[in-house]
C-alpha cells in the first residue's frame, strides 16, 4: 500500500515540475508580447531619442528571444534572477523582502480565516436552514460580493480615521518588533479574512452536508452521539479533500492575488512589486515574479492533491 | 536681504549680473534666505505620504521622472541654484554667477567647505563631472535636452565655466534643473549611491514602499533641514493617502484630488495648500498630419473648447484657463496683452466650414494617464465641438503604455506639461523645430528665429516683446489646445509650520522636508 502512495505522490510532484516548466515558457512568451518597450517605459514622457537608443543598447534588448529564454532559465535554476532593468537592484534581494512580507500577511490572514471559516461551516451545518446558518451565509456572501478596495475603505474609515485604533498605513520596517508587525497588518488581515471567508465556509458546509446523507451518519445518530460530535468527528474527515482543495486555492489567492489590498493599505508585498514592473516593462522582474507566483500556485495545488490522496483511500486505487 | 527679492523686480540680465557680485558678497557674510515669520524649531520625525512612486525607481538623479524620486532627490541632493518661489534665483552650491557680456560664457563660483555625505569635500571638479555625465551623448538623463546648447565646460580653481554655442541669458535657470544634483565625481562611479550634499542623508531605500532619511550633521546651511529624521511613504491610492493624513500617520500628502479637496480641507487639523504653477492639461494636435495640418480646422477646435467650464468641472475651480500657449503669468516676461481665446461656437463653425473637412470623425485619444480627469475633459470637449458641428470622437486608450504608444505618436491626444522655469526652456523643450518633445510637430522658421533672438536679447522690454510675438504665433498657428493650467493641491497637517507657496513644483518645489518644521 505504501508503495502505491509513494508512486502516486511522486507522480504528482513530477507533474507539478513539468507544469512549472510549461509555466516558464508561458511567462517568457507573455513578457515578449507586451506592447511597448522597456527603454521607452523607463524614461516615460521625458525620453529623448538619444537617451532611448542608449538605454536600449545597455539593456541588451537586441539579442534573439530564444537565447534570452535559455540563459534566463539556466540562471533562474541556479537561483540567479538577475538585476532589475529599471533601477539596477538585485532581483533576488528585492524579492526576498517583499516575498517575506507577502507570506507574513498571507499566513496571518490564513491563521485567522481558515479555522474561522471551517468553524462557521460546521456551525452552519449544525443549524442548517435555521437562522444561524442563514445569517452566516448572508454575512459572508455580502463581504465577498463587495469589492476589496471598498471593504478596505470602509474598514479604514471606521477603524483608522474615526476610532484611530489601528494604523491605516500598513508599512512594515525591518527593525519592527513582531507585535508591531501584527498591529501593522491587522487591517489588511481583517479585509482579507472577509474576502476569503465565504468561499471556504460555503465549501465546508456543502461538503459536510453531502456526507451527512450517508448511512454511517445515521448509524452515529442512532448510537446517540451529539449532533456537533457527529459533524466534527464523523462527517468532517470524509469531507476533508474538497475542503483542503478550496483552502489551498484561497491560500494561493492570499499569496498571489492581494494587490488591491496591498495598494489600499500601502503594504510592501509582491503584488504591487509585480504591477509596477509590468507597467515599466521590466522583463526580468516580471519573469522572476511570475515564476515565483506559478511555483506557489503549483506547490499549493500539488499539496492539496497529496493531502487528498492520503486522506481518501479510494483515490489510491484509480480504476 | 534676499536674493529672491532682487529678482522679483524682473530686472534685465545685465542688471541681474550687476547684482550678482553684491549678492555673492552677502552670501559669504551669512546665509541668504527669505525672512521667516517664526524661528524654526529643530527636531522631530517628519512623514510624507506621496503619490507617484514605483518599485522600479532608482536613486540615480538622471533617471528621476515621477513625484517620489523628485522629492527623494530634493532630500539628499542639491543643485547649483534653485529657482525661488517668486521666479528669482537662489544660490545653493554655486556662490555667485558671472557671464561675459555676450552671454556666451558663464562662470559659476562654487561654494567652499561643502561636504558630501561620505565625508569628502565638494569641489568644482565634482560639478564638472556631474554636468559631463548629464550632457554626455551616452547619457540617459532627463536633463540631456537642456544640456545640448553647451559647447564646452572647464574648471579653474573653484570656478566652473560653461561656454555656450549660442548666447543664452537663462543658463542659470537651466542649471537649476532638479536632475542636476552634484554627486561625488559626478556620480560616474555609482550614479545610484544616493550620496550628495543635501540636508538629509538617505538611510533606507525601498523603492515603491518607503525612503528613510536622517539629518546630515555637517550640512552647510542652518536655514534648511530642521527635522532629525524624515521618511517618505509611497501611497499611490488617493483615498488611502487622504486617510493616512486624517489619521495622523503622515504629516503631509501630495496630489489631493480636486474633487474632494474642498471637503477634505474642512477636516480638523488639516490645511489644503493650493499653488498656481506652470503645469497645464492639454490636447495636442500634430500640425503636419491631416486633418490637423489645416489651420482652420485647428482654430475650429480651439474655439469650440469651453475653457471656463473645464476649469470648473474638471479642476473643480483649482486652476485657471489657458490660452493655447504653454505660458502663463507664472513665467517671467509673460505678455499679458495677448487676447484670451474665448469659447465661441459661431467662430468654431465658421472655421470648420472654411476648413473644408469631409466630415469624417476626428479622433481624440484619451486616457486618465494623461491627467486626472482627462476623460471628463474630453467628454466636455466633444459636447461643445459637436454643438459647433465638428464630428469629434473620443477613443479611450489604456493607461498602461499611454506615454509610449499614444502620446507623441498619435496625431490628436490628451497630455500634460509640468512647465519649466523660464519661457525659453519651455519653448526649447517642445516648440522649437528641433525640439526633442515637439509633441505638436510645430515647425515654424519665424518662431525659431524669434526664439534665438530672444535668447540673445539683453533688453528686457524687447525680450518681452519677442516672447509676446511668439505667444501670438503659437496661439494662432500652433497645434496646442491648452484649456487649463492646473494647481498643485497638497494637504498639510496643522502641526507643520513654515509652508510657503512655490509655483515651481508640488510640495514647495520638493523642499517641504528641508524648509518646514514642527510647531
Amino acid at each position: 500500500m505504501s508503495f502505491v502512495v509513494i508512486k502516486l505522490v511522486s507522480q504528482r510532484i513530477a507533474l507539478g515540475l513539468l507544469l512549472l516548466l510549461a509555466a516558464t515558457v508561458l511567462i517568457f512568451i507573455g513578457t515578449q508580447i507586451l506592447p511597448g518597450d522597456v527603454a521607452q517605459s523607463i524614461l516615460g514622457q521625458s525620453a529623448t531619442p538619444e537617451a532611448l537608443a542608449n538605454l536600449r543598447r545597455d539593456l541588451g534588448l537586441n539579442e534573439p528571444a530564444l537565447n534570452r529564454y535559455f540563459s534566463w532559465l539556466g540562471n533562474a535554476l541556479q537561483g540567479d534572477l538577475g538585476t532589475a532593468l529599471t533601477n539596477g537592484k538585485d532581483i533576488a534581494e528585492s524579492i526576498s523582502g517583499r516575498l517575506n512580507n507577502t507570506l507574513f500577511l498571507a499566513a496571518c490572514a490564513a491563521v485567522v480565516s481558515i479555522p474561522l471559516a471551517i468553524f462557521l461551516g460546521l456551525l452552519a451545518v449544525r443549524y442548517r436552514n435555521r437562522w444561524p446558518d442563514k445569517m452566516i451565509s448572508a454575512i459572508t456572501l455580502a463581504t465577498i460580493s463587495v469589492p476589496e478596495f471598498i471593504l478596505g475603505y470602509i474598514v479604514m474609515y471606521f477603524v483608522a480615521v474615526k476610532l484611530q485604533w489601528l494604523p491605516s498605513v500598513a508599512i512594515v520596517r525591518p527593525d519592527m518588533s513582531v507585535f508591531d508587525r501584527f498591529e501593522a497588518v491587522a487591517m489588511p488581515v481583517i479585509v482579507l479574512t472577509f474576502v476569503v471567508l465565504a468561499h471556504m465556509m460555503r465549501m465546508t458546509r456543502a461538503a459536510i452536508l453531502n456526507v451527512m446523507e450517508s448511512a454511517y451518519i445515521e448509524t452515529a445518530e442512532l448510537k446517540g452521539l451529539s449532533a456537533f460530535r457527529i459533524i466534527a468527528s464523523h462527517a468532517m474527515p470524509n469531507a476533508i479533500s474538497p475542503i483542503v482543495n478550496v483552502v489551498m486555492l484561497n491560500l494561493a489567492y492570499l499569496v498571489v492575488g492581494v494587490v488591491v489590498v496591498e495598494v489600499v493599505f500601502v503594504y510592501p508585498g509582491m503584488g504591487q512589486y509585480l504591477v509596477d514592473h509590468v507597467s515599466k516593462r521590466d522583463v526580468p522582474v516580471v519573469q522572476a515574479t511570475g515564476l515565483i507566483f506559478a511555483a506557489v500556485y503549483i506547490l499549493l495545488n500539488t499539496t492539496a492533491d497529496i493531502i487528498a490522496i492520503l486522506a481518501n483511500p479510494r483515490l489510491r486505487h484509480p480504476k | 536681504m534676499s536674493i529672491s527679492k532682487t529678482k522679483s523686480t524682473r530686472m534685465s540680465r545685465r542688471a541681474f549680473l550687476g547684482y550678482t557680485s553684491a549678492l555673492s558678497f552677502a552670501a559669504v557674510l551669512g546665509q541668504v534666505h527669505p525672512v521667516q515669520a517664526a524661528e524654526p524649531v529643530k527636531g522631530g520625525h517628519f512623514v510624507l505620504g506621496l503619490k507617484g512612486g514605483e518599485s522600479t525607481n532608482s536613486l540615480d538623479p538622471a533617471l528621476s521622472a515621477s513625484q517620489v524620486p523628485f522629492n527623494v532627490l530634493r532630500g539628499w541632493g542639491e543643485t547649483l541654484l534653485n529657482v525661488a518661489p517668486d521666479g528669482g534665483l537662489e544660490y545653493r552650491l554655486a556662490e555667485s554667477v558671472e557671464a561675459t557680456d555676450d552671454g556666451q560664457s558663464w562662470h559659476f563660483t562654487i561654494r567652499s567647505g561643502v561636504k558630501f555625505h561620505n565625508g569628502e569635500t565638494m569641489t568644482a571638479q565634482d560639478v564638472l563631472k556631474t554636468m559631463e555625465r548629464h550632457s554626455n551623448e551616452d547619457s540617459k538623463s532627463g536633463a540631456l535636452g537642456i544640456m545640448r546648447g553647451i559647447d564646452s565646460m572647464s574648471v579653474e580653481g573653484n570656478v566652473f565655466t560653461v561656454n555656450l554655442t549660442t548666447a543664452s541669458s537663462d543658463l542659470p535657470y537651466l542649471l537649476a534643473d532638479y536632475h542636476l544634483v552634484i554627486q561625488p565625481n559626478g556620480g560616474m562611479d555609482d550614479p545610484a549611491a544616493g550620496i550628495g550634499t543635501g540636508p538629509y542623508k538617505i538611510t533606507e531605500n525601498e523603492p515603491g514602499a518607503r525612503h528613510g532619511f536622517e539629518k546630515f550633521a555637517d550640512y552647510w546651511d542652518d536655514s534648511r533641514g530642521h527635522y532629525d529624521t524624515y521618511e517618505i511613504i509611497v501611497i499611490n491610492d488617493d483615498t488611502a493617502r487622504a486617510a493616512a493624513l486624517q489619521s495622523g500617520q503622515v504629516n503631509a500628502i501630495n496630489i489631493v484630488s480636486p474633487k474632494t479637496a474642498k471637503l477634505f480641507g474642512r477636516a480638523p487639523g488639516i490645511s489644503i495648500e493650493t499653488t498656481s504653477g506652470r503645469g497645464h492639461y492639454v490636447f495636442v494636435m500634430h500640425v503636419d498630419t491631416p486633418p490637423f495640418d489645416n489651420k482652420d480646422l485647428r482654430l475650429a477646435l480651439k474655439y469650440s473648447v469651453n475653457r471656463e467650464e473645464m476649469v470648473e468641472k474638471v479642476l473643480n475651480g483649482y486652476g485657471a484657463v489657458g490660452n493655447d500657449t504653454p505660458i502663463n503669468d507664472a513665467y517671467p516676461l509673460f505678455d499679458e496683452t495677448i487676447p484670451q481665446r474665448q469659447f465661441d461656437l459661431d467662430k468654431a463653425r465658421e472655421h470648420y466650414e472654411a476648413s473644408g473637412h469631409d466630415g469624417s470623425p476626428i479622433i481624440l485619444r484619451v486616457s486618465d494617464a494623461a491627467f486626472a480627469g482627462a476623460l471628463d475633459a474630453a467628454a466636455l470637449f466633444q459636447q461643445s465641438a459637436q454643438a459647433a458641428g465638428i464630428p469629434l470622437e473620443i477613443k479611450r486608450e489604456p493607461a498602461d503604455g499611454y506615454w509610449s504608444e499614444v502620446w507623441n505618436k498619435q496625431p490628436f491626444a490628451a497630455s500634460y506639461w509640468g512647465g519649466r522655469a523660464v519661457q525659453d526652456q519651455m519653448y526649447t523643450t517642445a516648440y522649437l523645430s528641433t525640439a526633442d518633445w515637439n509633441d505638436t510637430r510645430f515647425k515654424n522658421a519665424d518662431f525659431d528665429e524669434l526664439l534665438l533672438q530672444a535668447r540673445a536679447e539683453l533688453d528686457e522690454n524687447k525680450r518681452k516683446d519677442v516672447y509676446g510675438q511668439m505667444g501670438r504665433l503659437l496661439n494662432e498657428e500652433g497645434g496646442l489646445i491648452n484649456p487649463m493650467f492646473n494647481q498643485f493641491i497638497d494637504g498639510v497637517s496643522a502641526k507643520v509650520a513654515g509652508w510657503e507657496a512655490n509655483p515651481n513644483a508640488e510640495m514647495m518645489d520638493g523642499f517641504i522636508a528641508s524648509k518646514t518644521w514642527f510647531e
